[in-house]
């Protein structure tokens, strides 16, 4: 008998995958969430179009910012996530420009883990400097070291959890608390885990980020991106998040955070963010993703098997030197990986030869079934070289600092039949020794 | 302070059972999140009468500001609470003596003794809630703008009121 005094169990992981934000379409019936290929919706009248233009009633305007397809998507990752709200973009560098765009200034800094993506590495460092954001790096292996690099003009931390290229994991408890102590955000990049692996906002992240182009999507056929808010985030604490706090001139005066409460910063994201900036999600791309998340849950749990069985492969073969995954017993993230990701590290690794520069590079020209290529999570197993290509803009340094050194080589473990996938790399790995030994 | 829940099916009963509410605090400015609700309810089919002693006389979204709940000339089924936590109680006892059957106190608002005093006398309390999110959340609605309603189903209509 349901207890009506008290909240219902929540449903779970897999079939919020299946459902969230997915019911049957109210005006056709259709089970599926159609392809919403439209640029704009029609107005009921004029005063209807003004309540829609002043955010006073929920409805769609204009794709650029709001879609029927893509807001399906957006709350289907929300809920996984178990967040309050998101909005999604073009792709996961747009989504990182979103959140950066609500919450900075000029001459506003935020501190980031130095354990990134080289492409956001360069964003943060580069681009971002155009706008007058500044970002502070800080190796994130003593979580005080974001402690030491706030200051008075710093608006939030950024980190990726289970940091690419692989095998890094940040200890995130203690650095949300250093966030909560200095009334930022803590971003988290959740993208290699996905949902079904790490939970951030439990362990008290305010922001998630997602590139949906990888795991989310699953496939390798489309790109996305994400930014979820939990709810939890008190913007009025203090004076640092004037964009949320303030009336807004570019929204008529309107006070997001006072208006929209625990989904201020995601309709500012939207309102303002998508409108002005235009880094929409194509519904097209939201459907493919859409209808990867439905198998989420069974994909991730066999990446997470094939990746141990090619990282146990790897470490037991004579032509490599180390293996950096957090699921093996050599690894020192071992005990953080069972804290932040009990169904297990991802599928994303790296490795390095005893050949070095040479055997890497080497090996991956000498797969056949694993495909070289800049990308991960994808049903395909994907193999790289970073230091010559995601990493490439980096100075030397950095790429060390990153996980990235001219030795490394990145995986990500896909979906094909493990003993194929490890018979591609003895053949690739004995090509690369052949050839070391030439 | 215990933690609020009201399931789903009675928030949805008020959404579709009661037609006129009393929008306590109303504002007149057009960026307001009162006059944001107002506005949304008034889209839905409610009649919405505003109180506010500031603006008495005064015509907001075509209806006319009274100072007062007990200056209202026709029956109230809801009063929506637009006031700081600690302004509740007489407003609550306002809402009594016009024979209210629902006092709704808005998100952030929240008085557990003067809830406790309205059901005692057999009215129905919703604390810290917004009658036009948990609309667009039953509704739907709110999902169309990305907002987790945390609502799972298999059925085609949502739909709260037939207006």
């Amino acid at each position: 008998m349901a207890d009506d005094r008290k909240p219902a169990k929540p449903p779970g992981f897999e079939t919020l995958a299946i459902h969230a934000g997915s019911a049957p379409d109210p005006s056709t019936g259709a089970r599926n969430v159609p392809i919403y290929q439209s640029n704009s919706y029609v107005f009921d009248d004029v005063d209807h179009a003004a309540s829609l233009f002043n955010l006073q009633t929920f409805g769609y305007i204009y794709t650029r910012i709001g879609n029927p397809t893509v807001s399906a998507l957006e709350e289907k990752v929300a809920a996984l996530e178990n967040g309050r709200a998101g909005v999604a973009t073009s792709t996961g560098h747009a989504a990182q420009m979103l959140a950066m765009y609500i919450l900075m200034e000029p001459g506003a800094n935020f501190i980031s883990s130095t354990n990134l993506y080289g492409g956001s590495v360069t964003q943060f460092t580069h681009t971002f400097a155009k706008f007058g954001w500044n970002c502070k790096f800080v190796d994130p292996g003593e979580p005080e070291n974001f402690r030491d690099a706030i200051d008075e003009n710093t608006k939030a931390i950024f980190l990726e959890l289970l940091a690419n290229p692989g095998g890094v994991i940040v200890d995130l408890e203690p650095v949300a608390d250093i966030a909560r102590e200095a009334g930022i955000p803590l971003i988290v990049d959740n993208t290699t885990a996905s949902p079904y692996l790490a939970q951030p906002f439990d362990w008290g992240a305010d922001i998630i980020i997602h590139s949906m182009t990888k795991f989310l999507g699953g496939h390798g056929n489309a790109m996305g991106g994400i930014v979820v808010e939990s709810g939890r985030f008190d913007w009025a604490q203090n004076d640092k998040f004037p964009s949320l706090t303030q009336p807004d001139p570019a929204y008529h005066g309107l006070t997001f955070y006072e208006t929209f409460g625990d989904f201020g910063f995601s309709t500012k994201g939207r309102a303002v963010a998508l409108r002005d900036l235009g880094p929409t999600l194509a519904p097209m791309n939201a459907y493919l993703i859409l209808t990867g998340i439905e198998t989420l849950p069974l994909r991730m749990e066999r990446h997470v098997q094939n990746a141990q069985a090619v990282a146990e492969y790897l470490e037991a073969h004579p032509a490599v030197a180390w293996v950096s995954y957090a699921g093996l017993k050599s690894s020192p993230y071992r005990e953080l990986a069972k804290k932040y990701l009990p169904k297990g590290p991802g599928s994303l690794f790296t490795f390095g030869l005893k050949g070095g520069y040479e055997a890497g590079t080497s090996l991956v020209e000498s797969v056949e079934l694993i495909s070289h290529l800049a990308n991960l999570g994808d049903t395909k197993t994907l193999i790289i070289h970073p230091a010559s290509t995601t990493h490439r803009q980096l100075t030397e340094e950095q790429r060390i600092a990153a996980g990235a050194g001219p030795d490394v080589v990145r995986i990500s473990v896909g979906l094909e039949t493990i003993d194929d996938i490890i018979a591609d790399l003895d053949q690739a790995l004995d090509h690369a020794m052949a050839k070391a030994a030439e | 302070m215990e933690a609020l829940y009201y399931p789903d099916w009675q928030i949805r009963r008020i959404l579709r059972d009661t037609n006129t509410i009393a929008m306590v605090g109303a504002s007149t400015n057009w960026n307001r999140p009162s006059y944001f609700a107002m506005k949304y309810l008034q889209e839905k089919g409610f009649r919405v009468i505003p109180v506010n002693p500031r603006a008495e006389g005064e015509i907001l979204l075509g209806e006319t500001v009274y100072a007062s709940l007990k200056d209202i000339p026709e029956p109230i089924e809801m009063v929506d609470i637009f006031q700081r936590s600690d302004r509740v109680p007489p407003v609550v006892d306002e809402a009594l003596e016009i024979g209210a059957k629902i006092i709704w106190m808005q998100l952030t608002v929240r008085h557990d003794e003067a809830a406790q005093k309205a059901e005692a006398a057999g009215l129905t309390v919703i604390m810290d809630r917004c009658p036009k999110i948990e609309f667009g959340r039953l509704s739907g609605e709110l999902g169309w703008s990305g907002i987790n309603t945390r609502v799972i189903t298999s059925r085609r209509s949502k739909q709260i009121r037939t207006h």
